[in-house]
C-alpha cells in the first residue's frame, strides 16, 4: 500500500478554507488549530477526509470555561482532539462559545464517537450542539438544575460530624418519613 | 436538551406514559405499542461489572435497542482536582478506573510534566514501565477471570485471583497500598524499589507464563466457550476507529494500534514486544488479544529489570517542581523553603493546554490539561477508554441475543469508576 506523502494540517487548512481559521498556538508539542464556530463541520470533514491528513480517529472532546475574567474570543473553549491512525499525529482544534446560549454544530456526523463525549459536555458545561441524536444529560440526574462544570458552579461540601455539632447536623439530614 | 418535567398529578399512570414519551425516537415504534419488550438489566446486575444500567428493546430474544444508563458512579473527580494543587490530586486519579490506579497516576503525571515541561529521569521511567505493566497483568487477570465466570467458566476465576493476590501484594510492598497506590509523582516515582521487590517480581514472572498456560488449557480450546465467544459481538475495523474503540477491542478487529508502539512515552521504545492483533473483531480474538498481550507484558517487564541501573534518581530533582527528599531538610536552608512552598501552594503551571494520552489496560487513556497560571488547574478532563466502548455497546449488540450480550459487555472490558468518574 503506498501511503500519500503526509501534509501539514495548518498550511493545508489555511489554504483550504482561509476564513475559517482564526488562530493556530503551539505548546509543549501540541498543535491548537483555533477556527470559527460556524465552519466547524466543514473544517472536520476536510481534516478527516483529505488524503494526507486522515485524521480518522476523534480521542477527546473536553470544553472548558474560562469564568470569570477571560482575555480570550469566549467564555468557552471546546477542544477536539484528533488523531491519524495513518500518520500518528494528533492534532486540536477549538472552538471559543459565546457566554450566552454557548452553541456548535456536532460532529457525530463525521465521528460517531463525539456522541457521549458531546452529551457530557452539554450535561456538565451547558453547551448546546446542534443536530446531535440525543443530547438527554448524561451523568447527571434527568432532573438536575445547572452545569457541574462551569467555573460559577460551587463545589460545594459537608460539615465535619464531630460530638458538638452532631444533633445541629443530623437535624437538617435528609431522612425517609412516612 | 428539554428537561423532562413531571406531569402534576396523582395517576401513576401519568407518569409511566411521559417517561415513555422520553423514549421516542430512542426505541423504535413497536416498543410504544408493545410488541416488543423493554427490559431493564442493572443498575445491579452481575455482569454488568459495576453499575451500569441497560435498557434493551427485546424481539423475543434478540436485542433490536439497547441504551446505556451511566453515572451512578459518577464522583465529580475532574471538578475536585480544580480545586487542588497539581500533586494533590494524584489520590483522587486512582479512584476513576479502580483496576489500573498507575495507568490513570501516569496519564495525569505526564499531562503535569508536559504542561511545565518537567524531565523525568531514565531510572524513573523505567520503574514508571514496570508499574504499567504489572497494572495491565492485574487489570487483565480481574477482566479474564470475571469475563470467564460471566460466561459460566467459574473455575478460571479462583486460579486468576490467586494470581492477583501476588501482584497485590507487590504494589502494597512499593507504595503500602494494594490498590490505590499514588505510586506516581509529577516528576517520577514517590519512593525507590524496596530491596524486596524485584527478587519477588522476578520469581513471580518465573512462573506467571505457565500460569496463562494453564488459563487458555481451560478456555482457548474449550468447546463450550469457542461456541460462546467466536462469531459473536464482532465489530468491523473501520466501525470501531469511527466509535471511538481503542485498545484490545481496536485490536481485536485487527487494527495494529497500541500507543506503546505507535506513540511511545515514558521510554516504551526502548523495549521489544509484539502488538498481539486479532483477525475477526469478535469476542474471542478480543480474548486472545488480551490473552497475548499478557505474555508481551512479561517480556516488557523482563527487559526493564535487566535494564533498571541498580542506583539513580527515581524522581527529578527539579525542586521547583519536586520536594526535597526528607534527608535534605536538615542540611539546606533552600530544601526547607522548597520543602515549605510545594507541600502547601504547591507550583504554579502555565495558562496553557495540554492533551496526553497513554495505553491503559482497557484502551486509549487521555488526559486534558488546562492550566490557569496559578497552582490548580482551571480544568482536568480524562477520556477514558470504558466511557468510548459503553458508548458504543449500542452499535456492538444490535441484532445479538440477550445472552450474547453479557458476553459482549465483558469482552470490551468495562469499568464504570472508569466511566463515570
Amino acid at each position: 500500500m503506498i501511503i500519500p506523502q503526509a501534509l501539514d494540517p495548518v498550511t493545508a487548512l489555511k489554504q483550504a478554507m482561509p476564513d475559517a481559521v482564526e488562530d493556530v498556538r503551539e505548546y509543549g508539542g501540541d498543535i491548537t488549530i483555533v477556527v470559527k464556530p460556524d465552519h466547524l463541520q466543514a473544517v472536520s470533514q476536510y481534516l478527516r477526509d483529505t488524503s494526507g491528513l486522515v485524521y480518522n480517529f476523534l480521542s477527546d472532546v473536553s470544553a472548558v470555561d474560562y469564568y470569570p475574567d477571560y482575555n480570550r474570543p469566549g467564555r468557552f473553549g471546546v477542544s477536539y482532539h484528533i488523531l491519524s491512525l495513518l500518520y500518528k499525529r494528533r492534532l486540536r482544534v477549538k472552538v471559543y462559545l459565546p457566554e450566552e446560549a454557548p452553541s456548535v454544530a456536532t460532529v457525530t456526523t463525521i465521528w460517531p464517537g463525539a456522541n457521549w463525549l458531546e452529551r457530557e459536555i452539554a450535561d456538565m458545561m451547558g453547551i448546546d450542539f446542534v443536530g446531535h441524536p440525543d443530547l438527554r444529560r448524561l451523568l447527571m440526574p434527568d432532573d438536575w438544575q445547572g452545569h457541574p462544570h462551569r467555573r460559577d458552579y460551587p463545589l460545594g461540601y459537608e460539615t465535619v460530624m464531630f460530638s458538638f455539632n452532631a444533633d445541629e447536623i443530623m437535624k437538617h439530614k435528609p431522612h425517609a418519613t412516612d | 436538551m428539554a428537561l423532562q418535567t413531571a406531569a402534576n398529578t396523582n395517576d401513576p399512570m401519568a407518569e409511566w406514559a411521559g417517561s415513555l414519551e422520553q423514549l421516542k425516537g430512542l426505541v423504535t415504534e413497536r416498543a410504544l405499542t408493545g410488541e416488543t419488550m423493554l427490559l431493564n438489566m442493572g443498575p445491579h446486575h452481575p455482569s454488568t461489572h459495576g453499575v451500569l444500567r441497560l435498557l434493551l428493546e427485546l424481539d423475543g430474544e434478540e436485542v433490536i435497542t439497547c441504551l446505556p444508563d451511566i453515572g451512578f458512579l459518577h464522583t465529580g473527580i475532574e471538578k475536585n482536582i480544580e480545586s487542588k494543587s497539581y500533586e494533590k490530586a494524584v489520590p483522587l486519579t486512582d479512584r476513576m478506573d479502580y483496576l489500573a490506579p498507575m495507568s490513570n497516576n501516569t496519564a495525569y503525571c505526564l499531562a503535569v510534566e508536559k504542561l511545565v515541561g518537567l524531565d523525568v529521569p531514565e531510572r524513573a521511567q523505567i520503574m514508571r514501565v514496570i508499574c504499567l505493566e504489572m497494572t495491565r497483568l492485574n487489570s487483565h487477570l480481574v477482566w479474564l477471570g470475571t469475563h470467564a465466570i460471566d460466561l459460566g467458566a467459574m473455575s478460571v476465576f479462583l486460579y486468576c485471583f490467586r494470581e492477583r493476590e501476588e501482584l497485590l501484594k507487590m504494589f502494597e510492598m512499593l507504595s503500602g497500598q494494594r490498590m490505590m497506590g499514588s505510586y506516581m509523582r509529577p516528576g517520577g516515582v514517590w519512593r525507590d524499589f524496596p530491596p524486596e521487590f524485584l527478587p519477588m517480581l522476578e520469581n513471580f514472572l518465573g512462573y506467571f507464563p505457565s500460569r496463562v498456560d494453564d488459563y487458555e488449557a481451560l478456555l482457548t480450546k474449550n468447546p463450550i466457550w469457542m461456541d460462546r465467544t467466536q462469531g459473536v459481538g464482532v465489530i468491523e475495523p473501520e466501525k470501531a476507529m469511527a466509535w471511538g474503540v481503542s485498545g484490545p477491542s481496536l485490536r481485536g478487529s485487527g487494527v495494529a494500534w497500541d500507543l506503546r508502539k505507535s506513540m511511545p512515552y515514558s521510554g516504551y521504545d526502548m523495549f521489544d514486544f509484539n502488538v498481539p492483533v486479532g483477525e475477526h473483531g469478535d469476542v474471542y480474538d478480543r480474548f486472545m488479544v488480551r490473552i497475548r498481550e499478557m505474555r508481551e507484558s512479561v517480556k516488557i517487564m523482563q527487559q526493564a529489570i535487566k535494564r533498571l541501573p541498580a542506583k539513580g534518581p527515581f524522581r527529578s530533582d527539579n525542586r521547583k517542581f519536586v520536594p526535597p527528599p526528607r534527608a535534605e531538610l536538615g542540611q539546606s536552608m533552600e530544601a526547607v523553603i522548597h520543602h515549605f512552598k510545594l507541600w502547601t501552594e504547591g507550583f504554579a503551571a502555565p495558562d496553557e493546554e495540554v492533551f496526553v494520552a497513554i495505553e491503559s489496560p482497557r484502551g486509549e487513556l487521555g488526559c486534558y490539561l488546562h492550566g490557569t497560571g496559578g497552582n490548580k488547574p482551571r480544568r482536568v478532563h480524562f477520556k477514558t477508554p470504558s466511557f468510548m466502548h459503553i458508548s458504543s455497546l449500542p452499535v456492538m449488540t444490535h441484532g445479538h441475543l440477550i445472552a450474547d450480550l453479557v458476553a459482549i459487555v465483558g469482552s470490551v472490558d468495562v469499568v464504570l469508576g472508569d466511566c463515570d468518574r
